[in-house]
């Protein structure tokens, strides 16, 4: 009985997903967990181009980036995704926190600005991806607020989801914290900036939207 | 001084989502911490965030939030998804909300079952 409504539901996500030209992959998280560099590195590996500037100051990334047609190809089959690459979602935006790490007022003002809109945007765009990598700082607390939040809206929204843990490169790195705050949810260890683990990742989006 | 406000469930549970995001708000710029009974629904903590974004300027820098919440994974199927209807009615009342303006409380820590609230301001500050 219960594997007649895994299978009946599976053959209607399945179906979904055949229906749809281009399967709009959004890239989530809080600031500097690494968005940005892991659809530079997706695009790369299937595109050849970068989506966007990375930097060690948060909130490099203010705006949406869009990479359309990314083609990714996988035992013979391939799937065709816009790559969203959205600005990390946080709770809070002082301009003062860029002028400490050496901005010139106007210029961090202006940035804090533009952050609290992008932030706003991440949100806003929620309703308008059809599946998610939540890009997790494998390094840092796994149970900030946003994690969840963001978790928590994936799963209301019922958007299927994969966390990548990147940064799996540093020292501090810790899956197993990050698994044990999310259990329910598939987990891939990478480093975005490396490229380590990249054929794990794309084998696991494809299990989630083949 | 440190001030925190608590808000019973019954303040919000007939408030719809607007109302309860823009009564945390108030307190929260007032410079006063909330201690939420309960918890806000999944996109009601993601509007939240958006409307504080909205509100940020040279005064409000934002918030800090943390939820902490008992998951009850022993329990049967069918009581997990009862709970779940009713969390989906009525909201779920279960755990505490904290929220504070990100000028006083610079970092929550969750434990996950402990919860730290760390302050910008030491104990002999008025």
């Amino acid at each position: 009985m219960a594997n007649a409504f895994k299978d009946f539901f599976m053959r209607l996500f399945n179906g979904l997903f055949a229906r749809k030209k281009n399967i709009r992959l959004g890239l989530y998280g809080p600031p500097n967990g690494g968005k940005t560099t892991l659809a530079n590195r997706i695009s790369m590996d299937w595109l050849g181009e970068e989506v966007g500037a990375v930097s060690d100051i948060a909130h490099e990334t203010r705006e949406i980036a869009v990479k359309e047609k990314v083609i990714i190809r996988r035992n013979g089959r391939s799937l065709t995704f816009n790559l969203i690459d959205t600005p990390g979602i946080t709770t809070k935006v002082d301009y003062e926190d860029f002028v400490r790490l050496g901005m010139r007022e106007n210029e961090a003002r202006t940035r804090a600005k533009q952050a609290t809109r992008g932030v706003i945007d991440s949100i806003k765009r929620l309703d308008e991806v059809d599946v998610v990598i939540v890009v997790m700082d494998a390094t840092q607390d796994p149970y900030s607020q946003v994690n969840i939040t963001i978790m928590g809206n994936l799963e209301a929204r019922k958007i299927p989801v994969l966390i990548a843990a990147n940064k799996i490169d540093l020292k501090k790195a810790n899956i197993k914290a990050l698994q044990s705050a999310f259990p329910k949810y598939k987990i891939i260890g990478i480093s975005a900036k490396y490229g380590k683990n990249m054929e794990d990742l794309y084998s696991a989006l494809f299990e989630m939207v083949k | 001084m440190l001030a925190l406000q608590f808000i019973p469930f019954r303040e919000i549970e007939y408030l719809n989502s607007a109302k309860r995001i823009n009564m945390i708000l108030k307190v929260v710029k007032d410079e006063r911490i909330v201690l939420l009974e309960g918890r806000l629904k999944p996109h009601e903590e993601a509007e939240l965030i958006r409307k504080t974004m909205e509100e940020i300027d040279e005064r409000f820098r934002g918030i800090e939030l943390s939820v902490i919440h008992p998951e009850n994974k022993d329990d049967l199927l069918f009581r997990r998804i009862k709970t779940s209807v009713i969390n989906a009615i009525l909201g779920d009342r279960k755990g505490f909300t904290i929220v504070g303006p990100a000028s006083v409380v610079k970092e929550i820590k969750k434990d996950p079952d402990k919860i730290q609230v760390l302050t910008g301001i030491s104990l002999g500050d008025d």
